[in-house]
């Protein structure tokens, strides 16, 4: 069971396996985005993970790339369509990065290295495992950005109204694209001291 | 003209895939070491997207947008395909990486040597699809337009790559606190890097 808690934290995909940065980072900027983003991700994750590790035996090694991009990008295409049916506006906020989950590199690493030599249970939750990882991480770096950018989270106002009043300023870096990739950066180095600390 | 460069130089460096939109961010944290290595893997996204980018434009105008089977026959005018456009993409970029090693390793042999290894990472790269999802959106008027836009986008990041070696290779030099060095330092720089580039915005 242990091992399977590992990409919460120990060998987490963004923070320690640099995977899936790419989508990440630019959705980031509030927190309902980085959520509906991180289900999306877990979802197809997990179910790319069942799928690939039900057809492993019929797969020619050859050709299992294509039919790996073939699998998530057939997953992806529902969950875009899904998306744009229900929360069409955050689908809109989305953009493309919905349809860059493709090519997030957990996912076709997570196939390739477990869902491949592995039974379709414990792929499952690999699969489940490795999308929550990622998205605790999105989660976090949201709440820091939009509740020190805009003051809020979730849409509705944190910081009271007498704070501005009394001078008070939203910081307008948070918003921005690379304070991302900074917050990222202290949460490697967070998580690499503290890990230090335990194997003392 | 004026507006295909116009295209050309917001690509490059306003909307530069790398610093605003984090696109093909896990390879280019990971082969950026050294800065032979990392040009070779930048111009190799430069050519990938250069051709990639066109071809799916054509495909985009010519079969999936709504109304893009007209000149078939009036029967297809209102054939909405546009839904399968993230499956033919990546089956395209796929196609053609596969398609250009092949090529390069048959007539030359030496780009083969350099940019050889670097193409098969290609076909999972986020900046490639993402280019043909960006031209998707943003409705080029013509294939100029849209490569134009590639080539932009493909040496803006050839250059954030080179740039981000090159400090990285000075780096081994610096005295960087033990917990922080490697990954966290690297995205660190990555992000101070996109703020100097967004003094771009301007022009």
């Amino acid at each position: 069971m242990k091992s399977y808690l590992g990409p919460l934290n120990k060998e987490n995909p963004i923070l320690t396996q640099t995977l899936g940065v790419c989508s990440a980072l630019a959705v980031t900027a509030q927190l309902k985005p980085a959520v509906v983003m991180a289900v999306s991700v877990t979802l197809v994750c997990a179910v790319a993970n069942l799928i690939i590790s039900l057809i492993r035996n019929t797969i020619p090694p050859r050709i299992r790339i294509i039919v790996q991009l073939l699998v998530v990008s057939s997953l992806v295409i529902m969950v875009d369509q899904l998306l744009q049916a229900f929360f069409y506006d955050i689908s809109k906020m989305l953009s493309v990065f919905v349809g860059l989950i493709i090519t997030n590199c957990i996912i076709m690493g997570r196939l390739e290295g477990f869902a491949l030599s592995h039974k379709p249970g414990a792929s499952l939750l690999d699969g489940l495992m490795n999308g929550l990882g990622y998205g605790l991480v999105l989660v976090v770096v949201a709440v820091f950005r939009e509740l020190l950018g805009s003051g809020t989270l979730w849409n509705h106002q944190i910081i009271p109204s007498s704070f501005y009043e009394a001078g008070y300023l939203n910081n307008g870096l948070m918003i921005l694209p690379p304070m991302a990739l900074i917050l990222v950066g202290a949460l490697v180095w967070i998580q690499q001291a503290t890990r230090k600390n335990t194997a003392k | 003209m004026k507006e295909l460069f116009d295209i050309f130089i917001r690509s490059v460096f306003i909307d530069n895939m790398i610093f605003a939109y984090f696109l093909g961010m896990c390879s280019y944290l990971v082969i950026s070491k050294e800065v032979k290595t990392a040009f070779g893997l930048g111009m190799a996204v430069c050519f990938v997207l250069s051709i990639t980018v066109p071809l799916n434009y054509l495909i985009d105008k010519y079969l999936l947008q709504p109304g893009a089977l007209s000149w078939l026959s009036v029967r297809f005018a209102d054939v909405d395909l546009s839904y399968l456009s993230l499956i033919i993409f990546i089956a395209v970029i796929a196609g053609t990486v596969q398609l250009l090693e092949m090529v390069i390793e048959k007539y030359t042999p030496g780009l083969y040597l350099s940019l050889g290894i670097f193409l098969p990472l290609i076909a999972v790269n986020c900046a490639i699809l993402g280019g043909s999802l960006f031209m998707q959106e943003r409705h080029f008027p013509t294939v100029i337009h849209s490569f134009s836009y590639a080539a932009g986008s493909g040496i803006g990041w050839l250059l954030a790559i080179v740039a981000f070696a090159a400090i990285r290779e000075r780096l081994k030099y610096a005295d960087i606190p033990k917990p922080l060095e490697g990954k966290g330092i690297a995205y660190i720089i990555t992000g101070l890097l996109g703020i100097g580039f967004m003094a771009f915005l301007g022009i």
